[in-house]
């Protein structure tokens, strides 16, 4: 048992160690939870290109209908495909362990992924994908290399690649990595693919914590009785204790 | 009628006396200051993490197969069950917060010292089932970090020599942390502990009555009725229970009814908390992931190791204590020590004057010290365990336990400053 004390504090100290490590810089992700158009876009996105292999198994289709004022019926039509009811999860029938047989791990559940990772891991990841042949899906991606996934957003992006230029370095030479760029093979270009790729972020952000504009709204509420209440409060304590002082 | 039937009741059961015995005539000394709002806040904490948990257990599902998602049901289908959550768990948060508050109060003032050690050894079986009461509930989310830091925990009682392996096999009720466990911590947490809890606070309570509340001169407010003592305007403007004056054996001086006058101050002190516990709720709920942590909103998965296992910020201190000390068990001895040596207060001070007020510059340097140490401890904790941290972590560690045993030599022959007669 000590052994396996001392192997958990190892692999603990060794995961600590890696997330000490130098780190992905995570580019900040443009998003805003009151943009209805951008959460709409989002969720369309998502519908159209991660439910396939990822769930939301937390979240159902009505609740994002009404947080993202898209009347029922207009949500079924686009953003139902096989026949769900409109209280269902949204969920895929793709079973556990034919995603880890395809892609060497479960595609997980992305209900709480904002939570996990935070927007701009998901912002910057979603943008990281690189052609890399020696991959089985031909891609990897700098913020989570080795990943099993296809860049599945390939169709708007294009076939991103990693960008070298010839720099003169010093007096000699040199190939510099100067970034991700694409073939031009996508629908969109490179400003309306970051874009798309917030939107998704953005309603990935919201699924996350649909509460969070209500809590806020609330919040303030909250703040401004507790705020009264603390005036009362004072000047009641001070009422009473003039018979001390 | 109304007057038959309460002197009908008062006589089979002495309701009102009892009244007046703990509030509106227990005598409090008149200069409590910032420090004292703390005991009060602790028990609005209780009562918060009692009612939000009664609410929140009416949909929880205690299974390692419903859990998670029953978890996301009361944050996302029951109406304000976001807010239940959160106020429970920035609650757990909070109650540790108000709770080493209270206990630095302690120490400042030597409320430990004679004759309330019994009422300190009380408070400190509290925070010793409040720390059970709250390892217990983060693993009923059923997310990887109540899964492995529980893993961790409970591996702690595994480096005990012959009995640790099957102490564990005990504690989780299978060869590894399943279903099984998370039913029995549920049990626990929701029923056996807080009962406990709930008696040791009517214990310290009646404890601290006994022999009444100190203060920041650390004097009695109760003299001997010798003659000499004289009693200003003020102090006969108010009447206190005949069992604290002991039949005329004491005079009691400086002291106001508790009731209104601190019942009206700790309403005021419940207005500030409410102000900084509300802001958390409701903007800031994850409390910068220290309150609840980002790899926790992914089921728990027995072959995924998340990428860092930290204890929940109450816990590091502790936490840092056991990694510094580079032998499991020992580290593990370490750790119930730094314990066990707070509950030893009493004893290991053995100075005559209470508040540091008084006391020896020394012994307040003494005292910024263990803050110092325990702070640093507290942050080493959530650090990596790795060259110049385990280096720190020791050092801080050799100095947390250097306060008690500085504390037990000097404070024998302490130069102290002479106390005043009356409070401040």
């Amino acid at each position: 048992m000590m052994k396996n004390l001392f192997s958990v504090i190892a692999l603990v100290a060794s995961s600590w160690a890696m997330a000490a490590g130098p780190a992905v810089h995570l580019d900040k992700a443009p998003i805003d939870l009151t943009d209805k158009a951008s959460l709409q876009n989002g969720a369309r996105l998502f519908q159209n290109y991660c439910l396939g292999c990822h769930q939301m198994q937390y979240q159902r289709y009505s609740r994002t209908f009404s947080d993202l004022g898209i009347p029922e019926e207009v949500g079924m039509e686009n953003l139902m495909f096989t026949g769900e009811k409109v209280g269902d999860h949204i969920t895929n029938n793709m079973s556990a362990k034919d995603g880890e047989k395809w892609f060497g791990a479960t595609p997980p559940d992305l209900t709480n992924v904002a939570r996990v990772r935070g927007p701009n891991w998901l912002y910057t990841y979603l943008r990281s994908f690189y052609a890399d042949p020696s991959r089985p899906f031909g891609v990897n991606n700098d913020v989570f290399p080795l990943v099993g996934m296809p860049h599945v957003l390939q169709e708007l992006q294009g076939v991103p690649y990693k960008a070298y230029e010839t720099r003169l370095v010093d007096g000699a030479s040199k190939e510099v990595y100067v970034g991700i760029k694409t073939d031009g093979s996508g629908e969109l270009n490179a400003e309306e693919y970051d874009r798309a790729v917030a939107d998704l972020v953005n309603y990935l952000e919201y699924v996350g914590e649909p509460t969070k504009l209500e809590a806020r709204a609330l919040g303030i509420k909250v703040m401004v009785f507790l705020l009264i209440f603390f005036v009362l409060a004072y000047l009641l304590k001070k009422e009473y204790w003039k018979d001390v002082h | 009628m109304f007057k038959n039937l309460m002197s009908w009741i008062e006589y089979r059961l002495p309701f009102m006396d009892k009244m007046n015995l703990h509030v509106m005539q227990y005598p409090a000394p008149k200069n409590f200051n910032f420090w004292y709002f703390f005991g009060s806040l602790a028990m609005l904490v209780l009562v918060n993490q009692i009612l939000t948990g009664i609410w929140l257990t009416m949909n929880y599902v205690p299974s390692a197969e419903g859990a998670f998602a029953s978890v996301e049901y009361i944050m996302r289908d029951v109406d304000y069950g976001w807010l239940l959550r959160y106020m429970h768990s920035t609650g757990a948060s909070a109650f540790f917060v108000v709770v080493y508050l209270h206990m630095l109060r302690g120490m400042m003032y030597g409320s430990y010292q004679k004759p309330r050690e019994l009422l300190w050894i009380f408070g400190m079986l509290i925070f010793l089932v409040l720390m059970a009461e709250a390892f217990m509930g983060y693993l009923l989310p059923w997310g990887q970090m109540s899964f492995w830091g529980a893993q961790v925990i409970i591996g702690i009682f595994g480096t005990i020599p012959f009995v640790g392996e099957d102490l564990t096999l005990w504690i989780r009720g299978d060869y590894v942390i399943s279903g099984a466990t998370l039913n029995r911590f549920f049990a626990l947490h929701v029923i056996a502990l807080p009962l406990v809890l709930v008696v040791l606070v009517f214990l310290h309570i009646m404890a601290l009555h006994e022999v009444g509340s100190n203060n920041p001169d650390g004097i009695d407010i109760k003299k001997d009725n010798d003659g000499t003592v004289e009693q200003t305007e003020a102090d006969k403007k108010f009447t206190f229970h005949q069992y604290f004056t002991r039949g005329g054996k004491k005079v009691i001086v400086d002291a106001i009814p508790f009731h209104p006058y601190y019942t009206v101050k700790d309403l005021l002190g419940v207005a500030g908390f409410l102000l900084i516990f509300a802001w958390v709720i409701f903007f800031f709920p994850e409390g910068g992931g220290y309150f609840l942590e980002p790899p926790n909103f992914e089921p728990a998965n027995a072959l995924k190791t998340p990428a860092h296992i930290a204890p929940v910020w109450y816990f590091t201190p502790f936490y840092a204590i056991l990694r510094a000390i580079p032998h499991p068990f020992m580290g593990a001895v370490a750790m119930f020590a730094a314990i066990v040596a707070l509950a030893l207060l009493p004893w290991l001070d053995r100075g005559k004057v209470r508040s540091l007020r008084y006391r020896s510059g020394l012994h307040t340097a003494n005292l910024i010290n263990f803050c110092i140490s325990f702070v640093a401890l507290g942050v080493l904790g959530v650090l990596p365990a790795e060259g110049v941290y385990t280096l720190l972590a020791q050092i801080f560690s050799f100095t947390y336990f250097g306060f008690f045993i500085l504390l037990w030599f000097y404070s024998k022959n302490e130069k102290t400053k002479p106390l005043p007669v009356r409070l401040t």
